[in-house]
């Protein structure tokens, strides 16, 4: 295996705990807007904050992580996406600065009024910038990124493909984010939260299942060479995904949402790693192929030496913190 | 692709200006904040002194609004890195990113620790959950190696050659510990124990100078002062050796931070204030030798001046004048506020309480805006000091940024972006610091709906 293959694939890896993680967080913006007014919707609220409060920064930086990477290892795909992919880059990162300031600003609101005027515009946020990060997946994946020159600012990404990809990439979020959420009811002992959130975790599940199979013709149309391959080489991980949603389902409709959870997540990184997989060899797809981008060998190595240190210092301490937040004691000490 | 158009550099830097202006503020509270709060979390735990765990909870709640504005105002700029920059990420991606890599991860044990930290109220063992507080301050040394790292490396490039106008024999490691990073990085790690050494004191001197004169207020000042009053006391130092270097390692920096236009061979002045119009320095106040020992260490040394290199490859006049002025402004801030540490720690030696000074108190208050102001300053200094280079001797900026005029657009949106948050911030933090006065549980429970609805349950 070549070593542009081995960084790529820890880059992929990031790509795939930024959807799970970060998709989680991101989702629970959905259920957050549609709760309903202050007074109805405050318990779904107060939930979603004890369940993203402490860990969405952490699973943020899962980004910093791949572009880091993407620019290090790749630094003229990155340079092409960033001259191609200017307004879905940009709205994305104007929605990223927003969601996260505003859901600071919600924790520690003076009023009823303040706390929905930042929840409104975290909720909101929460929508738009998995949409055009998905925009710009769908962008890479059907060639319309060149290496060389720019692509054309609006027609390299308003196409069905980068509609398919931001569509699919805000419902397997809000999944995420319902089975998360029913999981941490449960562990709360809500019963009355748990049954409103593996309502909405089924019909989000549903929704991304049909979504997905909505998808097949836009796709086979707008981005051949991704179509071909998701139905050839990665068809066996399009399956695992599609087998795992269902698994994950059933175990919710079977009010067993821990193991829900691990489903969910194994269906959601499987969307992920196929898309890697059909996409592979090329970085950007039609354009650029892994070692046409790559940078310099000895940077190359100093990068999976770079992944080596995070594996053993921040796997353990990010395993902690989910621990932590994940254990009985805080719901005791919680609601004294 | 459209034809080079080096207008759209205006809005570019303009937005470059805006985005790590505000984020290099946000992030010394990530770096410092924590060594402040792990002093007062200590000192409550010894002591069972719930004024001082108090504290630690009310900065630690702080901590979290300003570490979130910081973690995201921090990821447009990796955004921006591409977006506003293409060919300089294209060309020396490879060369430059290891250390962005790596502060990637310390940004992660950042974020891992500090919710850890703000979870850990209460539900951990108490030296347990203030020695959290350990790894967060360390992975801040860590992310600010890593990024000065990047920035001295613009300023001092090594780790690669160019041949035949392509970048070959790439070392990133030679690239991150490049000749500038110690002395930058201990110059910017510094800074940000006085920024929010003074800036935390002067909420506390606020309230001092209000009338309200108690222990909470008086350990509130005095433990981030004193952390900003060591550290200002060593900035000078630092700053003043890392400037040695500018003759050698670059020499157009140094002439318009001296605004020197010719070369002195010796005795150089030192000209205080001044602008340069028409190639000539106007205004300006000569103390003869001090230029040279200044800038070199010895009356004797000569100093560059601008006339020296092609106008294409220095600051012009105009450039140069304001890294003049941003480079004394910012010694002047720097030894106003070596002179109230001064202050404060002779009144104390004579016995005195400076904290029953309202002049004392005042100019605390203002020692908060003027060390934000310093490290503007600073980094003004460094940045428009290295211009016309984006990688200095290497690639002119207007070789490196996006040829978009969509730039204008996003410089504008996100003016108004970055103006809300700054606001919502202030106003945030003002009614958290309003309603604790008042008397409000230390938590501050989110006010998810009218009170008489139980939330949660």
């Amino acid at each position: 295996m070549s070593l542009e293959i081995v960084v790529a694939a820890i880059m992929f890896t990031g790509v795939m705990a930024y959807a799970v993680f970060a998709g989680a967080d991101f989702g629970s913006g959905v259920w957050d807007l549609t709760a309903g007014g202050p007074q109805r919707g405050a318990p779904m609220r107060s939930l979603i904050d004890d369940s993203i409060g402490p860990v969405w920064e952490a699973n943020h930086v899962w980004l910093i992580f791949v572009l880091v990477y993407l620019w290090t290892g790749f630094p003229q795909a990155f340079a092409a996406l960033c001259e191609t992919l200017f307004v879905p880059l940009t709205l994305a990162g104007l929605g990223i600065v927003l969601r996260g300031s505003a859901f600071a600003f919600r924790k520690f609101a003076p009023t009823v009024a303040e706390a929905r005027f930042f929840g409104a515009i975290f909720a909101a946020s929460s929508i738009l910038t998995p949409f055009f990060l998905g925009a710009v997946a769908g962008a890479v994946a059907s060639g319309r990124v060149p290496l060389d020159g720019r692509g054309d600012r609006w027609r390299s990404w308003a196409t069905q493909a980068s509609v398919v990809g931001g569509v699919l990439a805000v419902l397997t979020s809000a999944f995420l984010a319902a089975v998360f959420l029913t999981a941490e009811a449960a562990r709360q002992g809500n019963t009355e939260l748990v049954a409103a959130c593996r309502r909405r975790a089924l019909i989000a599940g549903v929704l991304t299942g049909l979504a997905a199979v909505a998808g097949i013709a836009p796709l086979r149309h707008d981005a051949p060479r991704l179509f071909d391959r998701l139905t050839g080489r990665a068809l066996p991980i399009v399956l695992l995904s599609a087998v795992a949603g269902v698994v994950s389902l059933m175990l919710l409709w079977r009010e067993r949402p821990k193991r829900a959870r691990v489903a969910a997540v194994v269906a959601v990184a499987a969307v992920v790693a196929g898309w890697g997989l059909a996409q592979y060899p090329w970085i950007l797809v039609d354009a650029a192929r892994l070692d046409d981008a790559a940078g310099a060998r000895a940077t190359l190595w100093s990068l999976v030496g770079v992944f080596g240190l995070a594996a053993i210092t921040v796997v353990p301490a990010l395993g902690y913190l989910y621990w932590l937040t994940q254990t009985a004691i805080g719901v005791r000490a919680k609601r004294p | 692709m459209l034809a080079a158009d080096t207008s759209v550099l205006i809005p570019a830097r303009w937005q470059m200006t805006v985005s790590l202006g505000t984020h290099i503020v946000l992030s010394c509270f990530g770096v410092a904040f924590p060594a402040m709060i792990w002093v007062v979390h200590g000192r409550g735990i010894r002591d069972s002194d719930d004024v001082a765990l108090g504290l630690a909870k009310r900065w630690s709640k702080v901590a979290a609004v300003l570490f979130a504005v910081g973690a995201v105002s921090g990821t447009i700029l990796s955004f921006e890195m591409g977006l506003l920059w293409p060919e300089f990420m294209r060309r020396f991606g490879d060369v430059m990113g290891v250390p962005f890599a790596l502060e990637g991860i310390a940004f992660f044990l950042e974020a891992i620790f500090l919710g850890i930290y703000l979870y850990g109220w209460g539900r951990m063992p108490a030296r347990h959950h203030r020695a959290v507080l350990v790894p967060i301050a360390l992975s801040g040394v860590l992310g600010t190696f890593c990024i000065l790292a990047v920035n001295s490396w613009m300023n001092s490039p090594t780790g690669f050659r160019v041949v035949d106008g392509k970048i070959t024999d790439i070392n990133p490691w030679a690239a991150m510990f490049n000749h500038a990073v110690w002395l930058q990085f201990l110059h910017m790690w510094i800074a940000t124990f006085m920024v929010v050494g003074f800036c935390v004191a002067a909420v506390y001197a606020t309230g001092l100078l209000r009338g309200r004169d108690d222990r909470h207020h008086r350990l509130g000042f005095a433990v981030p002062f004193a952390f900003a009053a060591i550290a200002s006391v060593a900035q000078p130092l630092v700053g003043h050796v890392a400037g040695l270097r500018l003759a050698s390692a670059q020499p157009t920096k140094l002439a318009a931070m001296e605004l020197n236009v010719e070369t002195q061979q010796r005795r150089a002045p030192l000209t205080i204030g001044g602008v340069i119009i028409g190639g000539e320095v106007r205004f300006g106040l000569d103390i003869p030798l001090l230029g040279s020992v200044i800038s070199r260490n010895n009356p004797n040394a000569s100093v560059p001046g601008l006339a020296d290199f092609p106008e294409a490859d220095r600051p012009n006049d105009q450039l140069a004048t304001m890294v003049h002025l941003s480079f004394q402004a910012m010694v002047g801030s720097g030894l106003a506020l070596v002179g109230l540490s001064a202050w404060y720690s002779l009144r104390r030696r004579r016995g005195g309480d400076p904290l029953a000074s309202r002049r004392f108190l005042a100019a605390a208050v203002v020692a908060g805006p003027l060390a934000v102001v310093a490290l503007e300053l600073g980094w003004m200094t460094t940045e428009l000091g290295r211009q016309p280079w984006i990688v200095y001797r290497v690639m002119h900026i207007a070789d490196a940024v996006a040829h978009d005029n969509a730039i204008w657009v996003s410089f504008i949106v996100l003016v108004f972006v970055y103006g809300g948050m700054i606001t919502g911030a202030v106003a945030v933090m003002r009614s958290m610091a309003r309603r604790w006065r008042e008397g409000s549980s230390l938590d501050l429970p989110t006010p998810y709906s009218p009170p008489h609805v139980p939330v949660g349950e």
